[in-house]
C-alpha cells in the first residue's frame, strides 16, 4: 500500500497499535533543555525510576542563558538555578549535557542538526514547540509537554494519535530578496495561525527542493505557528551532503546502510494526504507581520488589512492586536521607525543567515536610532562566524554579535525588548509581550531585518539590494 | 493525576481569540522547577499593569466572575509547548476550559494533568458568552461520563468529543506513564527487533 513520508516513519516506530487507544510510538532521540525538564526529572524521582535510555537523550542550556559574558555566573537568580538544576539532573541521570562553556552548546534545535544527531527517518521530541525544525531532514519531530518529557524519560515512548497529513507544495523560482522565512510567513498568512492544527505537514515542490538545509529548517521550524505539531521535507542529496562528516553522523559501513534506508524516505506517488495546498513562489514577496500572531502577516509593501474586512466574530480580536501594536488599519508599515533589530532564534540563527546578513551590511552602517543584536544559534556558529571575519563586518556596521542562546526570542533571559519599543525580529512569534512586557514585534527574514537596521525603519529590502553599499 | 467526573459551576469568560501560551503564562515566569504556584501569574500581563497594580477591567480581576470553568475564544493555547500553561490554569482554580478550538499541544498537556478541555461549536460558545454577559453567575453543567455540557440558564445542551482512552484516564486519575510502564516488555522487544 502506498504511504506518505509521515506514515512510513510513523509505522516503523509503532511499538503497539490498539483500537481505541493512541499508538505507543518509539522515540529515537530526546532533546532536553533547562525550562521544561526539571518537573519531569522530579516525576522520575517520585516514581523511583531511572531514565530508561539516557544514551538517546541530549541536553543543552539555551532559554535562560545570557548572551554576553556567558561564562560569568548568571545574574538572575531563578535563571541560574534552573540552569544549575539541569546540570545536576543530567549528572544524576547519566545524560550528556552540552551546557554553558561546552563547544557544542547552543539552541537545542540548532545543535541537533549541526552535530549530526538529527537524521532522516528518526522520531525526535523535545519539550519545545519548535522541535518541528528537525523535520527538515525527513524526521518526525515534534514538541511535547513536560508530562510527556517524563514519559519519554521513563519509557523512551509516547502515547500518540497518528496525525492527519497535509502536503504543502510551493513551486517556481523565488523573486529577489525573498527567502525561506518569507515563504513560511506567506503560507501562515494564507492558512492562519490555526490552519495546520491536527496535521503533520510535508513541504514539497520545486521551490522547497531547491532550498539549502538551513532554509528548510527555517520553514519546518514555523510549522507550529499554523498549529501543526510537525513539518517535514523528504531527504535528498542536499540532506545527505549536509549530514556527511558531522560529529555524530553515521560513518563507514553505517553510513552506507543508513543512506540506503534514507533513500526510501519519500511519499509514494499515489499516497493520499488528508489535505493538499499549492502555492506559487512568484506570488511571494518579502514578508512582515503587523499583528500579534504569526498569521497576521503581509507582503512588505502591502497595506494592513481593515478591521471591517475580517470575519465579524474576529473583528474585536483583530482590532485588539492593532491597538497593542500601535498601528492603524489600511496603512502601510514601510517607513515606520523601529528601535531594535534581533537576528537570531531557532528560526534564523544559522551560518547561512549570518553570512547573508554580513554580505548585505558589508560597507553599510546601522541607523543611529536602532540597537542591533545578532545572536548565533550555537557556539560552533559563533566560532565559524569569527573565523570567517563576519564579526568585523558586523562591528563595522554597528551590529553587536553576541553569544549563543534563545536570547530576545522569548523574553525569558536578560535580552528583552523594552515596553512600547518596536523590534524587527527574525524569530518566530509576535505574541503580545513575547520579547518582553509590552514589546512590539514585527517578524521578518534576516535580510528584511538587516535592511531595517540600516535605515532605522521598516524597509522593503529590494529597494536597497539594487543600490550599491558604500565601503 | 486529579480525577474528573462532573462539575456544575459559574464561568469566567474570556472572549478573545488566539489566546497564546505567552498570554496564559509569560516566559519570564517559567523559572520554577516545581509544578505549583503558576496560578499567581496566570494571564499576568492582562491582569497587572507594569507597576504591578491590578488592571481592574480584566475579567479575572472582576469579583463578579467566579467559577471553575474558563471559557475562551477559538484557537485557545496556541504557541509554545509549555505545560506551565495548563498548570497555571489549574493552579488558579479551574477544572475545565471551553473553547470552539484548541491548539494541539495545549490540549494534550491539559488532559495529561486532569484539566478538561472541551471543544464546542462557535454557536454554543457564542451562547455561553451571551448568557454570562447578562448574568455573571450563570452556570454550566459538565458531565464527562455522558460527554455533555449544558447551559443551565438556557437549557441548551451539547455533546463533546474526547478520546475514550483519555476519558478513562481522567475518570480514574491515571496517566500515560502508568499505561506504558505496564507494557515495557513490548518496548524492549521492539528495540531488539529493529
Amino acid at each position: 500500500m502506498s504511504k506518505t513520508l509521515v506514515e512510513k516513519i510513523w509505522d516503523a516506530h509503532v511499538v503497539k497499535s490498539e483500537v481505541g487507544f493512541p499508538d505507543i510510538l518509539y522515540i529515537d532521540t530526546h532533546l532536553i533543555h533547562e525550562v521544561t525538564s526539571p518537573q519531569a526529572f522530579d516525576g522520575l524521582r517520585k516514581r523511583g525510576l531511572p531514565v530508561f535510555r539516557p544514551q538517546q537523550t541530549v541536553a543543552t542550556a539555551d532559554h535562560n542563558v545570557p548572551t554576553l559574558n556567558q561564562l560569568q555566573p548568571i545574574k538572575e537568580e531563578l535563571s541560574r538555578y534552573q540552569v544549575d538544576m539541569l546540570t545536576k539532573n543530567c549528572a544524576e541521570f547519566g545524560i550528556e549535557l552540552y551546557g554553558l562553556g561546552h563547544p557544542f552548546q547552543g539552541i537545542v534545535h540548532v545543535i541537533g542538526p549541526e552535530l549530526g544527531i538529527t537524521l532522516p527517518g528518526k522520531t525526535m521530541v523535545c519539550g519545545d514547540s519548535h522541535t518541528s525544525t528537525h523535520g527538515a531532514f525527513g524526521a518526525i519531530a515534534f514538541g511535547i509537554g513536560t508530562s510527556q518529557v517524563e514519559q519519554v524519560f521513563a519509557t523512551q515512548c509516547l502515547l500518540q494519535q497518528k496525525p492527519k497529513t497535509m502536503k504543502i507544495e510551493v513551486n517556481g523560482a523565488l523573486g529577489q530578496g525573498v527567502t525561506a522565512k518569507d515563504i513560511i510567513l506567506y503560507i501562515i498568512s494564507k492558512i492562519s495561525a490555526a490552519g495546520g492544527t491536527g496535521y503533520f505537514i510535508e513541504y514539497a515542490g520545486s521551490t522547497i527542493e531547491a532550498l539549502s538545509m538551513e532554509a528548510r529548517m527555517t520553514i519546518c521550524n514555523m510549522s507550529i505557528e499554523m498549529g501543526a505539531r510537525g513539518g517535514l521535507i523528504a531527504p535528498d542529496q542536499i540532506t545527505f551532503d549536509y549530514i556527511k562528516g558531522r560529529e555524530f553522523a553515521p560513518a563507514g559501513e553505517e553510513w552506507d546502510k543508513s543512506l540506503a534506508y534514507w533513500k526510501t524516505l519519500y511519499s509514494d506517488a499515489d499516497a493520499q494526504f488528508d489535505s493538499v495546498l499549492t502555492f506559487d513562489a512568484a506570488d511571494i514577496s518579502p514578508m512582515i507581520t503587523y499583528g500579534t500572531n504569526p498569521g497576521m502577516g503581509m507582503g512588505i509593501s502591502e497595506h494592513i488589512p481593515s478591521t471591517a474586512s475580517q470575519v465579524s466574530s474576529e473583528q474585536a480580536s483583530f482590532q485588539k492586536a492593532l491597538d497593542y501594536m500601535g498601528i492603524e488599519q489600511d496603512t502601510e508599515l514601510v517607513g515606520k521607525p523601529i528601535d531594535y533589530v534581533f537576528i537570531g532564534s531557532c528560526t534564523n540563527s544559522r551560518m547561512e543567515d549570518l553570512r547573508e546578513v554580513a554580505e548585505f551590511v558589508k560597507g553599510r552602517q546601522k541607523a543611529e536610532n536602532v540597537t542591533v543584536w545578532i545572536v548565533p544559534g550555537s557556539k560552533q556558529i559563533e566560532q565559524q562566524a569569527i573565523a570567517e571575519g563576519l564579526d568585523k563586518i558586523f562591528e563595522a556596521a554597528g551590529f553587536q554579535l553576541r553569544e549563543p542562546g534563545c536570547s530576545a526570542c522569548l523574553g525569558m533571559n536578560e535580552d528583552k525588548i523594552p515596553a512600547g519599543k518596536y523590534c524587527v525580529s527574525t524569530s518566530n512569534r509576535n505574541f503580545e509581550g513575547r520579547q518582553g512586557p509590552d514589546s512590539r514585534t514585527f517578524l521578518a527574514s534576516p535580510l528584511t531585518a538587516a535592511a531595517a537596521a540600516i535605515t532605522g525603519r521598516v524597509t522593503d529590502v529590494r529597494t536597497l539590494l539594487n543600490e550599491p553599499a558604500h565601503a | 493525576m486529579k480525577k474528573f467526573e462532573k462539575l456544575t459551576s459559574a464561568i469566567v469568560p474570556l472572549n478573545i481569540e488566539n489566546i497564546d501560551t505567552d498570554q496564559i503564562i509569560p516566559a519570564r515566569f517559567l523559572k520554577a522547577t516545581t509544578r505549583e504556584g503558576f496560578g499567581e501569574n496566570l494571564f499576568r500581563d492582562w491582569r497587572y499593569n507594569g507597576d504591578n497594580t491590578l488592571k481592574t477591567d480584566f475579567v479575572l480581576n472582576n469579583p463578579a466572575f467566579k467559577g471553575r470553568i474558563l471559557v475562551a475564544g477559538k484557537n485557545f493555547g496556541c504557541g509554545s509547548s509549555r505545560e506551565h500553561a495548563a498548570w497555571a490554569i489549574q493552579d488558579a482554580g479551574f477544572d475545565v476550559v471551553i473553547s470552539s478550538f484548541f491548539a494541539d499541544i495545549f490540549k494534550g498537556n491539559a488532559l495529561n494533568n486532569g484539566l478538561l478541555p472541551i471543544q464546542v461549536s462557535d454557536e454554543f460558545l457564542a451562547e455561553i458568552f451571551s448568557t454570562v454577559g447578562q448574568d455573571s453567575t450563570a452556570q454550566l453543567d459538565v458531565d464527562l461520563e455522558a460527554q455533555t455540557v449544558t447551559n443551565v440558564v438556557t437549557g441548551s445542551k451539547t455533546d463533546f468529543e474526547i478520546n475514550p482512552y483519555k476519558k478513562s484516564c481522567l475518570i480514574n486519575g491515571y496517566d500515560d506513564i502508568d499505561f506504558i510502564l505496564n507494557q515495557k516488555q513490548l518496548v524492549v522487544e521492539f528495540e531488539q527487533n529493529r
